[in-house]
């Protein structure tokens, strides 16, 4: 739960639980599936207590067109990810299946974590659909939709490996595109190694607690070394009933590295549009350049480019002298609103590329920040992990007994 | 007579596990169990390839150092080949037959690919041969075997050895006579009990053996994704600005983890497993002793049944059963002793083990740290 100005309210959100629907999906089959309470709470600033404001139930594929929502409306913003969809990378204990406990827990910490970075957005916060989102439980679907934004959405932008051959890229996005597909590629690996790490660590833990038998079934022929024995397998058996938690805890440090994973992906859509804006914009100077090459042609009555036109009127005479002007007229208007749009296109990329810019430094400042808490976190864990194990290896009493 | 002990000074009273075995070591030394004052030393080390024509083998350095009567100098030095030891081995099965031998490591090696001149092997070997001495050395009627002290000094073992040849049938007679199939009536409990504690105790030893193999498999498993792993975050620092130096930290850590983690699988190998062999070894050859003694009794049962059953009142079977009684008598004590004896360091041996093994997981937690 964190703070934000919302509409300059201070509101707390938090998807504080998961509940297991049935119901009946849109071919009237039925279906089960999770829906997650979402709770939001205004704070008093004078005494700094807070009041449940509103609270409404929504379910994954809610969320999912929230963002979708986001991303049309906010082309310039790095759109925070959702937790995902299917369970990857996982070790052989973790669960692939939606359904689990675990798996959904970790899930509703991380549609909650979504909400708090949209909630703490400077521009994302404000939306109204968000807020919404929020407040109104029923008919929000609809409400969504009505803003027509699937219509908006560039069906270009789905092609993620089209290419388009842009003739003056702007370098930064170039460089940025890059590194967004090397980051992915990267946390991919890790977060692949890290669940073959822990499987085997798993394995490693385990077969340890093997020895807890036997060392008691040795302890009670043995009189002297009896007791250090007993002790030693029991605690072979604390030892290797400690891994659960250390490897859940590790799932954490998972799943914030999956944040960014996704995030890498959101950072790369905003350099597709930007690739597409300019992409767009060289078309339509290409074609204005055109345009006016051809009414320099008509005017002046040189053909300098071939045209169909042009081939018509060589095999099939002249056109008149009022059709040309006709065709020139035609041509002028085109032009002029050519060049409008051109000017507001050229507005528009700048524009794009000022907030764009201005977005992307703020999410690096964040993944910074972010990340090295990570890191951080993650190597304390491992410290105090081997300080717990050390201890118990450690104990004295257990083998001073012998 | 006062020694110096070889680690000198006065055992510290430390409370710091990383010096627990080394207090130990030091205890060991100071803590005589029959309270006589050592005056034979034994050492093994100093390994060395030797290439023949016929064969290349390796040869230890025995060094000894006594005070005892029965040696004609206070130091010896001799180098000896495994066929030594176990040539050793057998003649002190055949000359003491009441007592426990202790166990030579494994002649063959059996696991394939086994390099019999690697320095790991060699190593273990050594240390194995080493403590096969020295539990000779401290067996009060063991280490003033005749055939022990010509090991430990001859200049030319094998011509000794063939001088032995020739009394070698003497012997073996005499063994076999006692181990002429009689069978037995009663075990006395004490050494049924002996029976079924060495029975259990050599299954739960290897048991502890093959879980002991199997977390050193799984740790070296472990070992190559670590490997993988610790790179990533390398890779991935390159591509960073401000992340670039933690990113570069946590592959340093998990480097770091994974040459602790190799360290740890090798003491265990090198360290605790051969320990537990050793055991198991040790359990074979006593039940072998335990057999003996039980025909011993079983001989001394039958001749009293037939002179019972004679109803004779002859001078010379009586001093036959006579015989086969002190025979079993001194059998039964024997045993007893070396069992009490093997009991108390077969305690300390593990206690050394057990603590040692926590030791190095200590130590491997610290170093991940």
């Amino acid at each position: 739960m964190t703070e934000n100005n919302f509409g300059l309210k201070k509101i707390e959100i938090s998807v504080s639980e998961a509940e297991k629907r049935t119901g009946r999906n849109a071919m009237n089959m039925q279906e089960t599936y999770t829906a997650y309470l979402i709770e939001t709470r205004s704070v008093e600033h004078t005494d700094g207590q807070s009041v449940l404001t509103d609270s409404l139930w929504r379910r994954y594929s809610e969320f999912e067109l929230l963002r979708n929502y986001l991303l049309v409306y906010y082309p310039h913003v790095v759109v925070p990810p959702l937790p995902e969809k299917r369970a990857e990378f996982v070790w052989h204990k973790l669960s692939a299946d939606n359904m689990d406990p675990d798996f959904v827990e970790r899930r509703r910490i991380g549609l909650e974590n979504f909400l708090l970075r949209v909630a703490s957005h400077p521009i994302l916060c404000r939306d109204k659909i968000f807020y919404l989102f929020l407040t109104q439980e029923g008919n929000w679907k609809e409400t969504v939709n009505e803003t027509g934004f699937q219509l908006k959405a560039d069906s270009r932008l789905k092609a993620l490996n089209a290419t388009f051959r842009v003739k003056n890229p702007d370098k930064r996005f170039t460089e940025l595109k890059h590194y967004s597909d090397e980051l992915q590629s990267v946390i991919s690996h890790l977060l692949r190694v890290r669940a073959r790490v822990a499987d085997r660590l798993y394995g490693v833990y385990k077969v340890h607690g093997n020895y807890g038998r036997v060392f008691s079934e040795w302890s009670a022929i043995e009189k002297e070394m009896g007791d250090g024995l007993q002790s030693a397998g029991h605690h072979m058996d604390v030892y290797a009933s400690s891994i659960d938690d250390i490897l859940e805890d590790e799932e954490h440090y998972a799943d914030q590295l999956k944040e960014y994973l996704f995030y890498a992906e959101a950072l790369r859509a905003v350099c597709r549009k930007h690739e597409l804006m300019q992409y767009d914009l060289e078309m339509a100077a290409q074609d204005l350049a055109s345009k006016k090459q051809q009414c320099e042609e008509l005017a002046t009555g040189t053909v300098r480019t071939f045209s169909l036109k042009g081939m018509t009127t060589k095999l099939f005479g002249q056109e008149t002298p009022e059709q040309r002007e006709a065709r020139i007229k035609v041509l002028e208007e085109q032009i002029n609103e050519g060049e409008q749009q051109l000017k507001s296109k050229n507005l528009e990329g700048r524009e794009f590329v000022k907030n764009a810019w201005a977005d992307i430094e703020r999410f690096k400042e964040q993944k910074n920040h972010d990340l090295k808490e990570a890191l951080i976190s993650y190597a304390v864990m491992q410290i105090s992990m081997c300080k717990k194990v050390g201890f118990g290896f450690g104990e004295d009493t257990v083998y001073s007994k012998l | 007579q006062d020694l110096i002990l070889p680690n000198g000074g006065t055992p510290a009273g430390t409370s710091s596990p990383a010096s627990s075995s080394s207090l130990l070591n030091r205890l060991q030394l100071d803590d005589d169990i029959d309270g006589e004052t050592r005056d034979l030393f034994v050492t093994v080390d100093d390994p060395k390839k030797h290439v023949c024509t016929m064969e290349t083998y390796i040869t230890y350095r025995i060094t000894t150092k006594s005070t005892r009567v029965e040696f004609d100098l206070p130091e010896y030095s001799v180098r000896r080949r495994y066929q030594d030891f176990d040539w050793l081995r057998n003649k002190l099965e055949e000359s003491q037959p009441t007592h426990l031998i202790p166990p030579l490591p494994e002649k063959f090696v059996v696991k394939g690919v086994v390099d019999r001149f690697s320095e790991e092997f060699v190593e273990t070997r050594r240390k194995a041969l080493d403590k096969f001495l020295k539990r000779i050395t401290d067996h009060p009627v063991l280490s003033f075997n005749e055939h022990f002290n010509v090991f430990l000094t001859a200049k030319d073992l094998n011509a000794y050895k063939k001088q032995g040849m020739a009394l070698l049938s003497r012997v073996g007679e005499s063994v076999k006579q006692v181990t002429g199939g009689y069978k037995l009536r009663s075990r006395p409990l004490e050494f049924a009990a002996i029976g079924d504690y060495l029975d259990t105790f050599a299954l739960k030893l290897g048991t502890i053996d093959r879980i002991a193999q199997r977390i050193i498999k799984e740790e070296i498993e472990y070992l190559v994704e670590l490997r993988e792993y610790g790179p990533v975050y390398s890779t991935w620092s390159a591509l960073e600005g401000e992340l670039a130096e933690p990113l570069e930290g946590v592959s340093a850590c998990i480097g770091h983890c994974s040459t602790a983690l190799e360290e740890l699988t090798d003491d265990m190998t090198e360290d605790f497993l051969p320990v537990l062999r050793e055991y198991i070894l040790y359990s074979d050859s006593m039940k072998s002793v335990l057999k003996k003694r039980d025909q011993v009794q079983a001989e001394y049962e039958a001749k009293l049944e037939a002179v019972a059953l004679r109803k004779e009142d002859r001078p010379k079977v009586p001093a036959d059963v006579e015989k086969c009684q002190d025979r079993m008598e001194c059998f039964n004590a024997d045993l007893k002793a070396d069992m009490e004896r093997w009991q108390s360091s077969k305690r300390q041996d593990f206690r050394q083990l057990l603590m040692g093994m926590a030791d190095k997981n200590i130590q491997y937690y610290e170093k991940v740290m």
